[in-house]
């Protein structure tokens, strides 16, 4: 039963991405990606990754899905300039071969995956008890391999800073996104009041839950952007500049705890971003507490784009 | 077949069909839909991986597992530098083409100076 499942799964999935690659329009392309998000996130429960699911789909799906709407209906214009410059067909069979191919030795890999499959799980299991946090994914993340998240998260400061960058210079220090006016009685503004009040507890509990529990920060910050913009979008708060100090202090907060409890696991134990004996749990809580704001701005106003409009309008 | 080996062979269509686009479609944002696609697939290749390596009571290796987790944020700001880039091209041009002729002129008033 859930082999033909997984196979109904698989099939489904193929046949989005095909979608998303031949729709004629750009928005109806993007529209297939999100559903194709969203089982690819039953697909993560079936392969047993949980945490990557609850990614999936508040990130992959979610977040990915309403930047690429928003930009496929801004640049709806464009189209048919682009259709006339389709490639020649010698191009596209060319193209369509080397795909081929490309898939073709990834098969051949994924059959010929060594047995019994090398794994570090029992590593992790031996060491979790050290970290003192129940979810082996958190420990991971934040203990065994503490410095890719420190770096994802720099990765992510400065993607907002690129993306800033790209602000027209009558606008450097404006607020971000176009000025969102919806009917202030009409059913957005009033899903912008109920929501977020759940979506918050929801996000929280997320957060901490991600301890002992699949969950964790950058799912539950996700979340919480995601209330963040339904606001923004509904009009009822507008988007700060991206001139604030406030702003750039908390965006530049998580990042830098996370360096300073670096430091202190170099002078106390030895190691960059070793925690000492008896205090890893605490400081793991210190890290997240500390990220969590940040990741929430930084996902949110990444989404909304580089800085349109002056502070006063 | 089990669900590693089935969704491994998914995963390599997957990646296949997202190079034919990233290379075959003019439009650059459906190159970064493309190019998702491709992101994807190699994620799921990378989970399927993950998830042979089962063991210890753990449905799946934990290690790649949460090494999927940074990639599918990183490759998140990845897709908005890149759509915020376009963006750009479009406010300035009023096109969005990559071709190497010049871009047509209706747009060129629209750009913001």
């Amino acid at each position: 039963m859930i082999e033909v499942l997984n196979f109904g799964l698989a099939a489904l999935i193929l046949g989005l991405a095909v979608w998303t690659i031949v729709a004629r329009e750009a928005p109806a392309a993007v529209v297939g990606f999100i559903v194709y998000g969203l089982l690819l996130t039953l697909v993560w429960v079936q392969l047993q990754g949980i945490d990557v699911a609850l990614t999936e789909a508040a990130i992959g799906g979610g977040l990915t899905g309403v930047l690429l709407i928003s930009a496929a209906v801004r640049l709806r214009s464009t189209e048919s300039t682009a259709r006339a410059q389709r490639p020649s067909a010698s191009t596209r069979w060319l193209a369509a071969a080397l795909s081929a191919a490309v898939t073709a030795a990834l098969s051949i890999c994924v059959l010929a995956l060594p047995e019994p499959a090398p794994t570090l799980a029992p590593e992790v299991l031996a060491n979790i008890a050290v970290t003192e946090v129940g979810n082996p994914i958190t420990a991971v993340l934040l203990a065994f391999r503490a410095m890719d998240t420190l770096l994802e998260a720099i990765v992510l400061l400065f993607a907002l800073i690129g993306v800033w960058s790209l602000a027209p210079d009558r606008a450097w220090g404006g607020r971000p996104g176009l000025l969102q006016q919806a009917d202030p009685n009409g059913i957005l503004a009033y899903v912008a009041r109920v929501l977020p009040p759940i979506g918050i507890v929801a996000g929280i509990y997320i957060f901490w839950i991600g301890a002992d529990h699949p969950g964790g920060k950058f799912q539950g910050a996700t979340i919480l952007a995601a209330m963040w913009l339904l606001v923004m979008m509904a009009g009822l708060a507008d988007a700060p500049p991206i001139s604030r100090r406030w702003l750039r202090w908390l965006l530049v907060a998580g990042p830098l705890a996370f360096i300073a409890v670096g430091v202190v696991g170099a002078v106390t134990a030895g190691a960059f971003l070793s925690y000492p004996q008896g205090y890893a749990k605490t400081l793991i809580l210190v890290i997240e507490f500390a990220l969590m704001p940040t990741l929430t701005l930084i996902l949110g106003l990444m989404l909304l784009g580089a800085p349109q409009r002056g502070e006063t309008s | 077949m089990t669900a590693g080996t089935l969704f491994g062979l998914c995963a390599a269509v997957l990646i296949g069909f997202g190079l034919y686009g990233l290379i075959v479609n003019p439009h650059p944002l459906r190159k970064i839909l493309a190019f998702n696609v491709v992101g994807s697939g190699v994620f799921l290749l990378f989970g399927a991986i993950a998830y042979r390596g089962a063991g210890a009571g753990m449905g799946g290796d934990p290690v790649p597992q949460a090494l999927l987790i940074t990639g599918i944020v990183v490759a998140f700001s990845a897709t908005a530098l890149a759509v915020a880039l376009l963006l750009r091209l479009f406010d300035e041009t009023g096109s969005v083409t990559l071709s190497s002729d010049p871009p047509p002129k209706s747009g060129d008033d629209t750009g913001a100076h």
